[in-house]
């Protein structure tokens, strides 16, 4: 679960205001808003990019505020996927583990595991110079599912794919937020994946975050 | 309707190629080639040649060591004060490069730079022409790296951290590997820089034959005693060599 208790944060004109909100454990929340609302630097206080100025995160029933971006137990997708330049597709799925100095044959087995439920296998000794959207989300999923994440995050992860890919995109989230029984947190402008994703509606505005009916 | 416009733009950009062409072209044809060859392969323009290979490709090294964090902090961390140090990190590059050299000799009169003398002789010495050629040369590497970190976004290095590296594990792992092009850009530019620099060396590290003389000084020692083939001899190789430098930065920048 995900549990942000008066998180306030500021700078310059953006700011965020006693920000209050829960997502329960395997639920599929999806946040909404205006552009410049916060929404990313939400995000990134939960990734623990940012510090908040006051407030704390909870992630699982474990106070994080103060705890480093990598051992908070999470996987964070961005807009456009952020895949390593220089490395192939096997070596950013194999990112984590072998941060966390995993034995190569279970690197391996993640990186074939996650590669074929994303459907990426073929694409495995590629780099991401020449990948389509979709394909670099794809990745960019099965990179932040490798370390085996309880929360993803995702930051309007379809924004730039077309209409097409975005179905089977979003049928590939469905999917792996079930199979994973992972708690999500989803920052979208599109109605049309909230529709489709959301167990939980939440919207930023006014520098606040309210839990919104669908 | 646009075409006297760009007609006239091109004519200014043809008209200052073609004087530096005629520039190099005197240069080139003002003494015939066996000549250049034989001044060229002189125990001292050998000697010269070779120190300014070792120093520039010393002080390139030692440029992009401080060229990569400083370039790195100045483009990702915001802090207090962080546009006095960009101004302060240009001063290399705006101060006139005699200067640099005095302030160097000033420098290593007092405590701090005679104790640092006792351990590496300085002044007048071959390690003092490495570090005049690094003290200008660093200031554009710095600018490089700094151009190159702005290029590259810092979302893969956030990610990197969210998969359990450590700021410096994702600046090796993610920022470093897709910043090696701009690394050997920075290097080159601070090798090409290096090569040509004259003032700091000549007031810094002296200009004694078979000592501290590098090409530069080279140059400078054959048009004051009026030896002035020698002095296009030496001239040529650095153009020579400078090219290649430029040559080699665009195919890299190009590749990138």
């Amino acid at each position: 679960m995900i549990r942000l208790q008066n998180i306030s944060w500021k700078a310059g004109a953006f700011a965020l205001e006693n920000v209050s909100f829960d997502v329960p454990a395997a639920s599929y929340a999806v946040l909404m808003g205006r552009t410049g609302t916060g929404k990313t630097s939400l995000v990134e206080i939960i990734c623990g990019l940012r510090s908040p100025h006051h407030g704390q995160v909870w992630l699982n029933n474990r106070d994080v505020t103060r705890i480093p971006p990598g051992q908070r137990g999470l996987g964070f997708v961005p807009q456009d996927g952020a895949l390593f330049p220089t490395m192939t597709v096997a070596d950013q799925i194999g990112f984590a583990l072998r941060i966390q100095k995993a034995p190569p044959n279970t690197i391996n087995a993640t990186v074939q595991e996650l590669a074929s439920e994303m459907a990426i296998t073929h694409l495995l000794d590629r780099k991401p110079t020449g990948l389509s959207g979709g394909e670099k989300q794809r990745v960019a999923l099965a990179r932040a599912l490798a370390a085996k994440p309880t929360v993803l995050l995702l930051d309007e992860p379809l924004a730039a794919v077309d209409e097409d890919t975005q179905t089977d995109l979003i049928q590939l989230l469905k999917r792996t937020q079930r199979q994973h029984q992972i708690t999500v947190l989803h920052v979208t402008h599109s109605r049309r994946e909230a529709e489709a994703l959301a167990t939980l509606h939440l919207r930023l505005e006014n520098h606040q975050v309210r839990i919104e009916s669908p | 309707m646009h075409r006297p416009f760009w007609i006239a733009l091109s004519l200014i950009c043809a008209a200052y190629l073609l004087f530096w062409g005629f520039m190099l072209g005197a240069t080139a044809t003002y003494t015939s080639p066996t000549e250049i060859w034989s001044i060229l392969i002189s125990r001292e323009i050998r000697y010269a040649t070779g120190l300014s290979l070792i120093t520039c490709t010393l002080a390139a090294l030692a440029s992009l060591i401080v060229a990569i964090p400083i370039g790195y902090l100045m483009s990702r961390a915001r802090f207090p004060g962080r546009s006095l140090v960009d101004a302060a990190l240009d001063i290399p590059i705006v101060l006139p490069p005699m200067v640099v050299g005095l302030c160097l000799l000033i420098f290593f009169q007092t405590p701090i730079g005679q104790g640092i003398e006792k351990l590496i002789p300085f002044t007048y010495t071959v390690a003092g022409v490495a570090l005049a050629q690094f003290v200008i040369a660093a200031a554009f590497a710095i600018r490089t790296m700094r151009g190159v970190f702005d290029h590259l976004s810092a979302r893969p290095e956030d990610v990197a951290m969210t998969l359990g590296c450590t700021r410096a594990q994702a600046v090796w792992h993610v920022t470093l590997p897709a910043a090696r092009r701009g690394m050997f850009a920075a290097a080159s530019v601070a090798w090409a820089r290096s090569l040509g620099e004259f003032g700091p060396v000549l007031v810094f590290a002296g200009a004694t034959r078979m000592k501290t003389e590098v090409l530069p000084t080279s140059v400078w020692l054959a048009w004051s005693v009026g030896e002035l083939e020698q002095g296009v001899a030496v001239s040529l190789l650095m153009i020579a060599l400078s090219m290649a430098v430029l040559i080699a930065i665009r195919l890299t920048g190009e590749r990138a």
